[in-house]
Formats: structure tokens, C-alpha cells, sequence
């Protein structure tokens, strides 16, 4: 080789010697064969990666076809309508806005026009802030909101610009539709202009109001849970079956990609027979234990108190309990109304569970020493003795550790949250064989359902990422981000319009009451405690 | 550059042995990616830590910069890679390939006080196997061999201008 190399630069002097040859001498002819030689010694390389290339994706291929057979799964996303609104106007009243109400007014396309401004200019100075751009291009739901209702005066004045927010505009705007507050949710549902309503009050509120609203025929979108007290849940069912309105629980992980591709997981049989479900709640900060901001102006003078209470025990004015009432057994079913109902829906969703047929339950107040009567570290057993299967939850509010939603089958088990992992079972019968030749890999997924995966999220505050991890924030549609309420909400409207069940109706809105009542029920009372499906009583 | 003195068959052989490998590597990278439809560099990008993390990160601002980015990348690889196995515009492919190489290691610098979520599969200290990979290409650089494509076109070309003349 070194000789040749020399040959080479002695052919090449030589052509320097010899300018004025016009025809290739045999020197230069092998100089010339030589060098196309050392021009393609690499490219046999290239053969042997093509060949190595093609090999490779061939296996892949057929590995991902065994796998794909054995499942049955389809890997495209759910087809889910995302139809814009069409048919007639629908007038809407909307009761609350205190933390939840402001966030399903902005899923209905309305919000104060401070949002607007801090929001675009949050998007000015960081990019990767799309909270602006996604709101301006949500869809139009074809609404108006022509009542609101909060026993807050400056609650309730927030909530009438919103609510005259109409062509989602920032302070520079006139909004100039015509809201009108009512004193009392009485009023507002007797409104002649109103034909559905938003109920986001607080939860000893919830029954009364979705009752109220079935009475004067206005259709019902309810903030979970569906109720505050056993009777009550069967009061609302009947009412609500009986007025033949639409009735939408707020458990928005229903409109969740993952969630459902989770249910197809289930049909297809991937995991076996399941017979333990796990879900959690983890949470680390005062927000997400409920210790909210207290409005420095708030006072009994701009609150009307006597109404807020309602039903529950008297108690005198305090503005904890105003705006923490979450921490209190006199208004909310604590951990497990707040947080459990969501994750039993989801499992509700995916696997039909129905009401359980047993609960036991314990915890305590461990961390958040403030005087609140219901537990921070939580947990309840439910059994399901005809489906051979318990669900236990799992909470607790001042540890970060993220855990997931797990449904173990004697051959998989599956994650289920923003996204859906599957996988088989070291010992599972049906997937043996493919786990012995190599086939399936019981380390990693046999099936993984990443919705818009291309997608960048930019969630901003721990909350937001406890429930976009959950899959309870946004979910996929077409690949865009969407928030997962506003197409809850969307479905709702378009039941009424068209008629017809939303996914969260009455059924699944008892089945989660009365499984929510059995969970608190065996917590405070420290006993199991039993449904009894026949009598409809809770033992 | 020019090589200027000739080198031993065996300073050859793995001179080319070690541009055919880079080649590879790079090639199979920029095919993989080219082949999975959801292959985005957006996850890395976000990933990146340091002094120029903040550039990397405005790269995914945009969904059009980010396709431009995903586009560059892949190609760039395939080309790259083929450029150095093939032998074809040597210099220029081993160029683009350390300011390639460049960009993935100040993306994510092995310094002292980063962690990254992408995991590696070693440990590494201010030097990992990015910088190594650069390193030999700079060699590479400086060290250019005759074996490869634009020899053959050295010679048509040579042939051609005589057959003008």
C-alpha cells in the first residue's frame, strides 16, 4: 500500500513533467484505477448497514406484530367527536367562584379580563406559557351566561365581568353583555332566561342546588362529589331522573385519552384477571392541602354567612372556614370527596366497577395541625367480592412522591395517568411463552399510550402537575392540547342540545356518592361498612 | 487540508476504519429518528443544563423552529454520516459532524452540579463519550486520508480539465 501510495505520487509527477499530454498515458490509466479503487473501499460499508439496517427494522417489525396480535390493541387515538357547537344558544347560570369557579367558567370560555392581561403578558415574557394562546383558540361552546350567583360580594363582582366577558378580551375591552347576580341560588334557578346551570359551590351546597335545579327544569353540570350526605344522594337521583334533565358530574378525567385507551386495555383482556387496584393521592403543599389565600377584604359585611352555612351545623362567622371549608367535615367529605371521587371515577370508567360491597378506612390529621376535622393522611379499602377485586386508596397531603393509578392482573398490570403503560406479568400464563422466547420484555411496556406525544407541556405550579399527571388537567385531542373540562363541559351542552346521557350522568354520579359515603362512613365510624344493593342501603 | 506526508498502511486502515465508524453512528442515529414519526428533539432540548441551556431551551418555543430543528438534526446525521463513510466531501462532513457533536455536548455538559433526566448509560465527568467522539473527528480533521469518494472525483475532475485543455 505504501508502495503504491508512492507510485501514485510519482504518477502525479510525472503529469507535472508532461503538461502537454493530451491522451492518458498506461500510468495515469492505472493511477486512475487505483485511485477509484481507494474512492470505493467504503462503500461495501454501506452495504453491510443497509443489510445490518434492514435486519434490524425487519425484527423490530415482526417483534411489534407478535405483540400487537397477541394484544389487539389499536395504536391510533380515540375517535371522540371535538365538533364545534352547533345548534341553538344555550343560557347558562353559574353558582361559585371561589377556587373551582373561575376555572370552569375559563373551560366555558369566560374569565375576568385581568386573567386575559396577566395572561398575555406571562406569554410575552416566556414563550413556553401557552396558557393565553390555548384559551383564545378553545372553542366557542355557543353560550352565554346570564345569571351568577356567590354569597362573596367581590367573588360575585369578579364573577359578573367574566361572565360579560364575551369576546375573551383583557382590560382595554367594554365587556357590555348584560349579567345578572342573584342573591340566592332560589332566585337564580327560578330565572325564566337560564336553561342550564353551573353548580361549583361548596360541597354541602351541591345537592340542594342540583335538587333545586331539577325542580325548575334546568340542566345540571355539578362539581364533584355529587353529594354531601348519604340521603341526600338518593334525593338527588330521583329528582334528577325524575325532571329528565341532563345531568353532567364533574369528574373530567371522562374525556382523558389515556383513560380511555385504558379501558380498551381492560377489554382486550391485557392483563388477566384483576384483582387489586391502587390509586393515590399525593400532594406537598398548602395549596393542595386546601389552606387557600383568604381575601384581605373579606369580612361579614361582604359575605353573606347565614347562606353559606346552609344546611350544615351553625357555626359563628370565620374566615377559615369560608375559604378553607374543604378542611372541615361541616362542608366537604374531606380527602375522599375531594381527591378519591376522581380516582374511583377513573376506575369506574375503565372498569365499570359499580358501588362496592364492602369499605374500611383509617387516618389522621398528621401534618396540617390548623384546627381542620378532616384527615391529611387517609386510607380506604373497598371490596368487590363478585368481581374478586379490591380498590384501595391511598393518600396523603403533605408528601410529593408521585404514585400512580396501578390495576394488577395475574397476567399485567397497568399505569394509568397522563399516559398508559402496560405491562405483562413475570408469571403470568398467557404471555409465558413470549417471555420465554425473548418476545416480550417484562421490564418494559408491552404497550405504551403516550397522548400528543410531540406535544411540549408547560405546567406551571405543583397542583397543575398532580392532576396533569393524573390525566385530570389536559388530554390530547387531534394532537393539541386541550383542557380536559372544557371538553367535559362541551360534552354536557351538547346532551342537552341533542338530548341525549353525558358520560358522567346520574348513574355514575350515585355509583361515586355512594362508594365516596362508605369510604367516609367506615373512616369516621371505624368499622366496615356494607352495601346492600337490593335495599339500596348502606349497612 | 492536504495530507502532506504518506501514511503507513496500518495508519490508514484505522484512520478510515475510525471515520467509518463515526459514519455509522451518526447514520443509524439520523435514521432512527427519521423513521419513528414521533422522534422530537423537543424532550432533549428542555433537558439542557448549563451556561448555553437557555438557548437550547428557546429552540422549542416555537413549533416551527422546533420542526426546523427535528429536520436539521435528522438530516444532518443521515448526511453526515454518509458523507464520512462514503468519503464524500470529507472535510466538510467531519466539519458539520463536530459542530454537531459540539452542540450535544454544551447541551448537556457533564459538569459538576448537573443532573439531567435523559439518562446515560455511564458516568461520566466533564469528559463523556460526545466529547470523544469530537475529539476523534478533530483528528479525522487534521488527519484526512485519500480513501474515500472525493478521491474518485479528485481524478474525474483532474481527467476532465485535461480532456478541456
Amino acid at each position: 500500500m505504501e508502495e503504491k501510495a508512492k507510485n501514485m505520487n510519482r504518477g502525479e509527477e510525472q503529469k507535472k513533467e508532461t503538461p502537454r499530454a493530451e491522451e492518458p498515458t498506461n500510468s495515469d490509466k492505472k493511477v486512475n484505477r487505483r485511485a477509484v479503487l481507494k474512492g470505493l473501499a467504503t462503500v461495501p460499508v454501506l452495504g453491510v448497514f443497509a443489510w445490518g439496517y434492514y435486519k434490524k427494522r425487519h425484527m423490530d417489525r415482526v417483534l411489534k406484530q407478535v405483540i400487537r396480535d397477541e394484544l389487539g390493541m389499536e395504536y391510533a387515538p380515540p375517535i371522540m367527536s371535538t365538533a364545534p357547537a352547533s345548534g341553538r344558544q344555550l343560557r347558562l347560570g353559574v353558582i361559585g367562584y371561589g377556587h373551582r369557579g373561575p376555572q370552569l367558567m375559563k373551560a366555558a370560555g369566560f374569565v375576568h379580563p385581568s386573567w386575559i392581561d396577566s395572561a398575555r403578558s406571562a406569554a410575552e415574557k416566556n414563550p413556553m406559557d401557552k396558557r393565553y394562546q390555548e384559551f383564545m383558540e378553545q372553542d366557542d361552546l355557543n353560550i352565554v351566561i346570564n345569571g351568577i350567583c356567590d354569597v362573596f360580594d367581590i367573588h360575585a363582582g369578579e364573577q359578573m365581568a367574566a361572565a360579560a366577558n364575551l369576546k375573551r378580551q383583557g382590560s382595554e375591552g367594554k365587556p357590555a353583555y348584560p349579567v345578572k347576580r342573584y342573591r340566592t341560588y332560589k332566585e337564580l334557578m327560578a330565572a325564566d332566561d337560564i336553561d342550564a346551570v353551573i353548580i361549583a359551590a361548596p360541597d354541602h351546597w351541591h345537592a340542594p342546588m342540583t335538587i333545586e335545579a331539577a325542580r325548575n327544569g334546568k340542566h345540571v353540570y355539578c362539581e364533584k362529589p355529587m353529594t354531601w350526605t348519604v340521603p341526600e344522594t338518593f334525593m338527588v337521583r330521583e329528582e334528577v331522573k325524575k325532571s329528565g334533565i341532563v345531568f353532567q358530574l364533574g369528574h373530567q378525567g371522562r374525556q382523558t385519552e389515556s383513560y380511555i385507551k385504558a379501558k380498551e386495555a381492560v377489554e382486550k383482556n391485557l392483563l388477566g384477571k384483576i384483582n387489586l387496584i391502587e390509586v393515590t393521592t399525593n400532594r406537598n403543599s398548602p395549596n393542595g392541602a386546601w389552606v387557600y389565600a383568604i381575601h384581605p377584604k373579606a369580612s361579614p359585611k361582604n359575605i353573606d354567612w347565614k347562606q353559606f352555612i346552609g344546611q350544615a351545623p351553625w357555626h359563628d362567622f370565620d374566615l377559615k372556614r369560608f375559604f378553607r371549608w374543604r378542611c372541615w367535615w361541616d362542608y366537604s367529605t374531606g380527602l375522599s370527596g375531594d381527591l378519591f371521587t376522581h380516582e374511583y371515577d377513573a376506575m369506574n370508567q375503565i372498569l365499570g366497577l359499580g358501588i362496592p360491597q364492602y369499605a374500611s378506612g383509617s387516618g389522621g390529621i398528621y401534618y396540617y395541625k390548623d384546627g381542620r376535622t378532616v384527615p391529611d393522611v387517609q386510607q380506604e379499602v373497598f371490596e368487590y367480592p363478585d368481581r374478586n377485586l379490591s380498590l384501595l386508596y391511598s393518600a396523603t397531603l403533605a408528601s410529593d412522591k408521585d404514585r400512580g393509578k396501578v390495576v394488577m392482573g395475574h397476567d399485567g398490570w397497568m399505569e394509568v395517568g397522563g399516559t398508559l403503560n402496560v405491562y405483562a406479568d413475570r408469571e403470568s400464563d398467557r404471555y409465558r411463552d413470549l417471555i420465554k422466547s425473548g418476545k416480550i420484555d417484562p421490564s418494559l411496556p408491552i404497550y405504551s399510550y403516550s397522548p400528543g406525544r410531540k406535544n411540549l407541556d408547560a405546567v406551571t405550579t405543583a397542583t397543575e402537575k398532580y392532576f396533569a399527571g393524573r390525566g385530570l388537567l389536559y388530554t390530547y385531542r387531534g394532537g393539541k392540547r386541550v383542557d380536559t373540562t372544557h371538553l367535559h363541559i362541551q360534552e354536557w351542552l351538547e346532551a342537552i342540545r341533542k338530548g341525549t346521557q353525558p358520560s358522567c350522568n346520574i348513574n355514575r354520579g350515585f355509583e361515586e356518592a355512594i362508594t365516596n359515603h362508605m369510604g367516609v362512613m367506615a373512616l369516621r365510624e371505624g368499622r366496615r361498612v356494607e352495601w346492600d344493593p337490593d335495599k339500596e342501603v348502606i349497612i | 487540508m492536504k495530507q502532506t506526508c504518506d501514511y503507513t498502511i496500518g495508519q490508514t486502515t484505522f484512520l478510515v476504519t475510525l471515520r467509518t465508524l463515526i459514519g455509522w453512528h451518526f447514520l443509524y442515529e439520523g435514521m432512527v429518528k427519521l423513521t419513528n414519526p414521533d422522534w422530537s428533539s423537543a424532550g432533549y432540548l428542555l433537558d439542557s443544563r448549563g451556561f448555553m441551556s437557555g438557548f437550547f431551551h428557546s429552540l422549542t418555543y416555537k413549533a416551527s423552529v422546533l420542526h426546523t430543528v427535528d429536520f436539521l438534526n435528522e438530516w444532518g446525521l443521515i448526511l453526515i454520516g454518509l458523507g464520512l463513510i462514503l468519503g464524500l466531501f470529507t472535510r466538510f462532513s467531519t466539519f458539520a459532524g463536530i459542530l454537531l457533536l459540539a452542540l450535544y455536548y454544551l447541551s448537556h455538559p457533564p459538569f459538576p452540579g448537573f443532573t439531567f433526566s435523559v439518562p446515560s448509560e455511564g458516568s461520566y465527568l466533564i469528559v463523556n463519550k460526545t466529547l470523544i467522539e469530537l475529539a476523534a473527528l478533530l483528528v479525522l480533521y487534521v488527519f484526512p486520508t485519500r480513501i474515500g469518494l472525493d478521491a474518485v472525483f479528485q481524478v474525474w475532475w483532474k481527467s476532465r480539465k485535461r480532456a478541456v485543455k
